[in-house]
């Protein structure tokens, strides 16, 4: 029983990442009718502002103490950070928490990029055929990799999680079983909320506001929305911007779990198509279940136990379900009728 | 769109193609590509990208996943010259059967849907492919190592007729000629042209016809009575094998095969070559696979001091914001212009150099020709 806990809370956190992404591809899709290969690259941008916001907190100040004299005979270096030195204890309590404090920066700078990304390039393949569509956001992840190589190297950043959030958490003893049963990494637990906090805050503004009302319009109908006389172009490129940020903040608030690199969103977006094709294209309920749902299997599928049985199972149990998927309900767990049926 | 060309005109391009092919390295002597490693992959590219263009060009199927013929291909070669011979025609041969059979497979579920959904198919089952060929699949694949020659290996075959190599590691050779350089090439060479004839062959027949209605209208295609599937299925096994070949080949002019070349980066490649080049047409994909690995051989081996003394003309401060600039691209940032590329051909020019060149041609021929008045219909190639 604890162990089974164990999996579906494995499952959860990566889950969350697979939905968030998938949830911004399937705003888009619905929206727009673009399939957007650079959905991945986005959230390797998310990830790589917090690496920039730590490398930001991070500069220090080199002051020597010529009281003081190393073994070399020289003064001792003293390294501060000038956050530290400008802030006293603010300063310490903002490096702690760099990677939620990216939140903050990274929220209007991936709405910026996927404004600029919109404008800038996809709104010319709106009539354009699938395939280049598919091509040309393809040849722009790759461009946006290899800055982000260029800029921040091959390797791997490793980004602390905050003190607080660095250790286990009890979690069989807080839901009343045996204590000691279920530990698991709290950071993880944290990301599993997060990403429900943004997939609520993203269900209920497309529900409870205005915009969001006429989002959900001219998904159905986006002809007659225009003729309605609302310029449903600006929202959409609105829409566009509120999932490159999704895709973003999944991304910042991953980077404790993964280290992130440059190649980080290739894998997850092949990962997150598979989402999107098994909840059902269009779908932002079928985005998300589809999500969490093969994060779960995922991790069951890597117990040692199961490998035992069907050795390899662990690498290949996604696209296996997403194949079976499309061959026995085209449309996806929950896919409407008349979206992207072409 | 589709123009009935004369058997005299294909028998022509024939000609035309083979002696540029036999003659490539005095013809590409002159810009630097006239070496016999480049030149191979010229042509084991080439024959990709013409495969891939079976596929893409006629159907309009675009699959993601055609890298993992490429690497099954490789593994089945090497296999090859590791249990039985290390004659190239047995490997490329068996390399070319593995690629059909594995697209038997993987096109058999992939083709069930089409648009996007076969695009994220193929991309999704490559990636299985790679992920097992570096994990599971180590004992057959050799996981991050890549599989390699032994001295200890069984190569029944040659043992069978008394081949012994000795002492050192052997590599693949015809007959007693060795698959490296020239004759590695004129090797490729032979198959890149029987594979160009083959493919035009498809292109006239009336089962090329068959693909590019696929392309047009399906649903059209369907009311008259005929089955797609038969015929889409026909196409992917066909670019399959092709792929498998370019695979087998790349084993026999180095032997070794590693995971890395299924991977969805050069599944990407083969598109660009495709799309670069003119998908749709016989030439372009060839041309792009052509572009592409020259440049990519030339981009790789500048380094900032190359790029310092191309630029040492300039003044100082401009010489350093240039090379600081264009290291960007070249060396190990030649991805990043393949990136950038890829995205100036899609947005201006989808219909690859193939388009280009034959706007330039009606160009010319207007300007040539003002005082006729009959208007010229530009031709586009569409490209999907």
């Amino acid at each position: 029983m604890d162990d089974i806990l164990l999996q579906v809370l494995n499952g959860l956190d990566k889950g969350g990442a697979y939905a968030l992404i998938a949830l911004g591809l399937t705003i888009i899709f619905g929206t727009l009718g673009v399939v957007n290969f650079a959905h991945g690259a986005l959230f390797m941008l998310g990830a790589f502002c917090a690496v920039t916001v730590k490398a930001v907190l991070g500069f220090e100040k080199v002051a020597l103490d010529p009281t003081r004299l190393t073994a070399w005979g020289t003064p001792v270096e003293i390294r501060t950070t000038y956050v530290e030195a400008w802030f006293g204890d603010f300063g310490t309590l903002l490096l702690n928490f760099s990677v939620p404090v990216s939140i903050v920066i990274a929220i209007p700078i991936m709405l910026l990029i996927g404004i600029a990304m919109e404008r800038g390039l996809i709104r010319y393949f709106y009539k354009r055929s699938h395939a280049e569509q598919i091509l040309v956001t393809f040849g722009l992840a790759i461009v946006l990799q290899e800055i982000v190589k260029s800029q921040f190297g091959a390797n791997p950043i490793p980004q602390p999680a905050p003190e607080a959030a660095r250790g286990m958490i009890d979690f069989g003893a807080m839901i009343g079983m045996q204590a000691g049963g279920v530990v698991y990494p709290a950071w993880r637990l944290i990301y599993f909320l997060f990403s429900l906090l943004v997939i609520a805050a993203v269900f209920s503004f497309l529900q409870f506001t205005t915009f969001g009302m006429v989002v959900r319009a001219g998904m159905a109908d986006r002809e007659t929305v225009g003729l309605l006389g609302i310029d449903i172009d600006r929202r959409f490129t609105i829409v566009f911007g509120m999932a490159a940020v999704v895709a973003g903040l999944a991304g910042v608030m991953y980077t404790p779990i993964l280290s992130p690199d440059y190649h980080m969103g290739m894998d997850f977006l092949v990962l997150s198509f598979v989402v999107v094709v098994v909840g059902g294209m269009g779908s932002l309920p079928g985005a998300v279940v589809a999500g969490f749902l093969l994060g779960i299997v995922q991790s069951f599928a890597s117990m040692n136990e199961v490998k035992n049985i069907i050795p390899g199972i662990d690498q290949i149990i996604i696209y296996l379900i997403a194949v079976v998927v499309l061959l026995i309900r085209p449309r996806g767990l929950m896919g409407r009728k008349g979206v992207m049926e072409h | 769109m589709y123009k009935a060309s004369s058997r005299k005109s294909d028998l022509l391009l024939l000609a035309g193609f083979t002696v540029a092919v036999l003659l490539a390295p005095f013809i590409l002597g002159p810009v630097g590509a006239g070496y016999p490693d480049l030149l191979q992959k010229f042509a084991i590219f080439g024959i990709f990208a013409l495969g891939f263009n079976i596929l893409f060009g006629l159907t309009g199927y675009l699959s993601f996943g055609h890298a993992a013929f490429l690497g099954v291909g490789s593994y089945a070669a090497v296999w090859t010259f590791k249990l039985f011979s290390m004659n190239p025609i047995l490997a490329v041969i068996i390399a070319t059967v593995v690629g059909g059979v594995f697209a038997v497979a993987i096109g058999f579920i992939s083709l069930r849907r089409s648009g996007i959904y076969f695009s994220i198919l193929t991309l999704a089952l490559a990636q299985m492919s790679y992920n097992l060929a570096y994990s599971v699949l180590t004992p057959i694949t050799n996981g991050e190592t890549g599989l390699q020659l032994a001295q200890s290996d069984p190569r029944i075959l040659d043992v069978a007729f008394g081949r012994d190599y000795g002492a050192v590691l052997p590599s693949s050779d015809f007959f007693g000629i060795h698959m490296t350089g020239y004759p590695g090439y004129y090797f490729c060479a032979a198959l890149f042209v029987l594979c160009f004839f083959l493919s035009m062959r498809i292109f006239r027949s009336p089962f090329g016809m068959m693909l590019r209605a696929v392309k047009s209208n399906q649903n059209r295609m369907r009311y008259t009575g005929l089955n797609v599937r038969p015929y889409t299925l026909a196409a992917f096994v066909i670019s399959g094998m092709y792929a498998g070949l370019a695979g087998g080949l790349l084993a026999v002019t180095d032997p070794l095969a590693g995971a890395e070349r299924m991977q969805w980066t050069a599944s990407g490649e083969v598109v660009l070559m495709t799309i670069l080049g003119g998908a749709g047409t016989l030439l372009g994909p060839v041309i792009g696979a052509g572009v592409i690995k020259y440049f990519e051989n030339i981009f790789s081996a500048f380094n900032e001091g190359v790029l310092e003394q191309i630029f040492s003309f300039l003044p100082e401060f401009l010489q350093h914001a240039m090379v600081s600039i264009s290291s960007m691209f070249v060396g190990e940032g030649w991805h990043l212009t393949l990136g950038a590329l890829f995205m100036v051909i899609v947005i201006f020019l989808p219909g690859g150099l193939m388009e280009g060149f034959s706007r330039i041609w009606q160009r010319l021929r207007r300007m040539t020709k003002r005082d006729d008045d009959k208007p010229v219909e530009p031709s586009s190639v569409p490209a999907e």
